[in-house]
């Protein structure tokens, strides 16, 4: 018994301090988010969902702090994985309450990032848990996964160029699951066309989004009218 | 100068029926010529076929010289036609209607005040502007009148034009047929089914029946002495009917629905046939002479609507 | 030829009947664009449902392109009953007013009538498009403005670039002017066998509401029959709103999903004008007139 009990007590004595350790990490890497009060985007992007024909496109991307984010796709309509935290980096951090463990390290392109795991402390929450890929050098996120109750889990990934000294990234792949999609062929009068589409792309059920940033004006002030 | 209408062996099938049998006629210009036949006789049938309304399934029309089929557009732009009730487009006005149709008959723009005075020879320039449906039929049928006219045919073509009329309205279409005739200088085929209405205005007839013809002539012919309709009857005229057409009175025998036998000769010659009966042991019960084209009009032609009409 | 054309134009539009059509598209029109500009985020509540679970759809969903694409939707299997009323009465009503017989003893041929009247019913048809048209596209675009069009297909959705919509309009209407001319020359044809104008009319009728209910009717066994029905080819004008994918499932502006297809029913589609007008007209020279 007792070297087990050594062994846990351990375990749990480096677990809490290496939590200690990253939840620095991850306050650092929001201390430099933190400085981009606001920001507008323009970038360009790409829809790869099985069961929806998307044309890229531009989009303009709003942001203010704490949490007030909008896309916007010149022609009006945009369609985004449900929950707009995926989209929202910061958000994932705005949260405190949270408790960060350390998982490891792994590699993301070459990079060596700290794989922290969040969880949060509201037992409400929709997010069950985010796993943050750091690029501890940069103070970067390289790629986020985020599960929620609702809506699946959630992946993320960055890539950073001109501004990364704001922590923004230049292009963001957004990977998500997806529901069936189905509507009655009485409520559509389907034109037969008699070509299936092929079964097994309509049930790949992951989701891509692409967004590539081409510029942004940061902390320049964003009229609130924007996120109406 | 060829012959305006020339028929020959018209022939019309519907099906098992046989409406119009070989039927051959000419009409001569200037005609007013009288279509005369029952309800069914094939009159309108044949009509019609003048008209290219119905596809005959046999013999030939010559209209102005032409063949029919050939020459169909030269032939009926020079053809106007009322056939039966003269149904024009009701939701048109008059005026509307007689333009239209004079458009489609193959003649140039008419100046407004040209088909106004159309319709005022109808009697109908005041009411150019109304609307057809709120005519009387008599206004119709002068209104059909003038649409028939508007491109001023050389052959008038008239089908039962007085079906339906009060008699005024009769009287008034006989005197246009005369006035189209006379001052107009128009040939006129006239159908009817009564004879009392064709006989004071043709100079030539036609009698159909069951789609054959029964007589053709001119009224004065067919008022004729000469051309005296006899009427035989015997105790067996079948017998007598075989005994006649080996004699010499063959060539007088007329074709007949009645039992009778009928024979068309001059008035002189009864008394000779009296003779000839009697020599040929015919067992006679009367032998009748008709000298009136109603009274033979009466005999082809069966029907209580007829009796009724001449009786009158 | 054209002075034949002309008069049957001028008798068409002369009747009451004839602005009964375009009375009843305006109101209908009026009644959809009505409702949607009222009730229309339930309406795209109710249609976007599924998608809704996985996705945030934003901006002017709404829009006139979309609004049109529903009107067109709804109101183009309706549209042949009301061709229906003018083209069955072509010649049958003629023949039950008693004017036929007046027509033809004029010195036209019959090849001639049959030629004037069809143009007549095509003209018509296409007069009643274009008003659609204007109703549909040009006034929504008033009452709801433009954007992106979202085509909510029963396995996908094609979500197509406001600019990259009007010429599949044009495209749409175009192939619904050949369907609609289908109808009428349907029409026109079975005018031909009547002496009044009600029969033709409910047989038009009749056999654009059988025809419609097998085409969509998604049971098995009448799938077999679908392709020869030409009601069956008659949506085809939706597919000028389904886009090809790059490689990366992006679609292409410009591009029709299945080209090929739309235009072989539309091929399908005219090949059936050009056999019952040629059925008519044999018809028709052959017809003994005793109305």
């Amino acid at each position: 018994m007792k070297p087990l009990v050594i062994f846990i007590g351990f375990v749990l004595i480096s677990l809490i301090s290496s939590a200690q350790d990253v939840t620095g990490l991850v306050k650092k890497v929001k201390t430099r988010l933190d400085r981009v009060n606001d920001y507008v985007a323009e970038g360009r992007m790409k829809t790869d969902v099985a069961f929806i024909k998307a044309p890229a496109g531009k989009v303009k991307i709003f942001f203010k702090k704490p949490n007030k984010f909008k896309l916007k796709r010149d022609g009006g309509i945009s369609i985004l994985p449900r929950g707009g935290v995926s989209v929202n980096m910061s958000s994932l951090l705005t949260s405190e309450s949270y408790t960060a463990f350390s998982a490891g390290e792994s590699q993301i392109n070459g990079t060596t990032v700290k794989v922290i795991k969040l969880l949060p402390s509201a037992e409400n929450s929709d997010v069950v848990l985010t796993t943050l890929y750091i690029d501890e050098a940069n103070l970067l996120i390289r790629k986020a996964s985020t599960t929620t109750r609702e809506n699946g889990t959630y992946d993320m990934e960055m890539s950073y160029g001109k501004y990364a000294e704001y922590g923004l990234p230049d292009k963001v792949v957004f990977s998500f699951n997806t529901k069936d999609y189905k509507v009655p062929k009485g409520i559509t009068l389907e034109y037969e066309t008699g070509e299936k589409p092929a079964a097994d792309k309509l049930k790949n059920k992951k989701g891509r989004i692409e967004i590539n940033y081409t510029a942004y004006t940061i902390n320049k002030g964003v009229s609130d009218k924007e996120f109406l | 100068m060829p012959p305006i209408i020339e028929v020959q062996n018209l022939s019309k099938k519907f099906r098992e029926i046989t409406a119009v049998d070989q039927l051959s006629f000419t009409v001569n210009e200037g005609d007013v010529y009288g279509f005369l036949g029952q309800n069914g006789a094939g009159k309108s049938t044949t009509i019609r076929m003048l008209l290219t309304l119905i596809e005959p399934t046999g013999g030939s029309v010559k209209i102005f010289g032409m063949d029919l089929q050939s020459h169909r557009r030269e032939i009926l732009r020079q053809v106007g036609a009322v056939i039966e009730k003269p149904d024009v487009y009701k939701y048109l006005t008059a005026l509307e209607n007689v333009r239209l149709f004079a458009k489609i008959s193959g003649i140039g723009r008419l100046s407004e005040a040209k088909l106004m005075e159309e319709l005022e020879l109808v009697g109908l320039a005041d009411r150019a502007h109304s609307k057809v449906k709120t005519f009387s039929q008599g206004m119709k049928q002068r209104l059909g009148v003038a649409i028939a006219l508007v491109h001023d045919p050389k052959l008038i073509i008239l089908d039962e034009p007085t079906n339906g009329l009060d008699p005024q309205g009769i009287a008034d279409i006989r005197n246009l047929i005369l006035q189209l005739s006379r001052q107009r200088n128009k040939t006129v085929v006239v159908s009817s089914h009564l004879l009392s209405e064709i006989e004071l205005v043709a100079n030539r007839l036609l009698i159909i029946d069951r789609g054959k013809k029964m007589v053709e002539g001119s009224s004065a012919e067919l008022f004729d002495p000469a051309q005296t309709v006899v009427e035989l009857e015997t105790l067996d005229n079948d017998k007598a009917l075989a005994q006649l057409q080996a004699s010499e009175w063959n060539g007088l025998l007329q074709p007949t629905r009645s039992k009778l036998i009928v024979l068309k000769m001059d008035r002189k010659q009864i008394p000779l046939f009296h003779q000839s009966l009697a020599a040929m042991q015919v067992p006679v019960i009367s032998l009748q002479p008709r000298h009136s084209l109603e009274d033979y009009f009466l005999q082809v032609t069966t029907g209580k609507q007829h009796v009724e009409a001449f009786t009158n | 030829m054209w002075k034949l054309l002309q008069i049957e134009l001028f008798k068409i539009f002369k009747r009451p009947r004839t602005y009964i059509s375009f009375a009843a598209i305006t109101a209908l029109v009026g009644i959809i664009q009505f409702g949607l500009k009222l009730d229309g985020t339930a309406y795209m509540e109710f249609m976007l449902r599924d998608l809704s679970m996985s996705f945030d759809i934003e901006g002017n969903i709404l829009n006139a392109y979309l609004v049109c694409f529903i009107i067109l939707q709804l109101l183009l299997v309706h549209v042949p009953l009301l061709i229906s009323l003018i083209a069955g009465d072509l010649i049958s009503g003629e023949a039950n007013m008693g004017t036929l017989r007046l027509l033809l003893t004029k010195p036209i041929s019959r090849t001639e009538v049959v030629f004037a009247k069809f143009l007549a019913a095509t003209i018509y048809t296409l007069l009643l498009l274009l008003w659609m048209a204007i109703l549909a596209l040009f006034v929504s675009l008033l009452v709801f403005g433009s954007g992106d069009m979202l085509n909510l297909k029963s396995d996908y959705i094609v979500q197509l670039k406001s600019n990259d919509i009007m010429w599949r309009y044009i495209a749409a209407f175009g192939f619904a002017a050949i369907a609609m001319i289908t109808v009428a020359s349907l029409g026109f044809l079975l005018s031909m066998f009547a002496e009044n104008s009600i029969g033709p009319i409910v047989a038009t009728m009749s056999v654009i509401v059988v025809f419609t209910i097998l085409s969509t009717l998604d049971i098995p066994i009448f799938n077999a029959i679908k392709p020869y029905l030409f009601t069956t080819h008659m949506i085809g004008w939706k597919g000028f709103f389904d886009v090809k994918v790059n490689a990366d499932n992006e679609a292409i502006a410009g591009t029709v999903q299945n080209l090929g297809k739309v235009m072989q029913a539309a091929g399908i589609l005219v090949l059936h004008i050009i056999g019952f007008l040629t059925a008519s007209i044999l018809v028709f020279r052959k017809k003994d007139v005793l109305s």
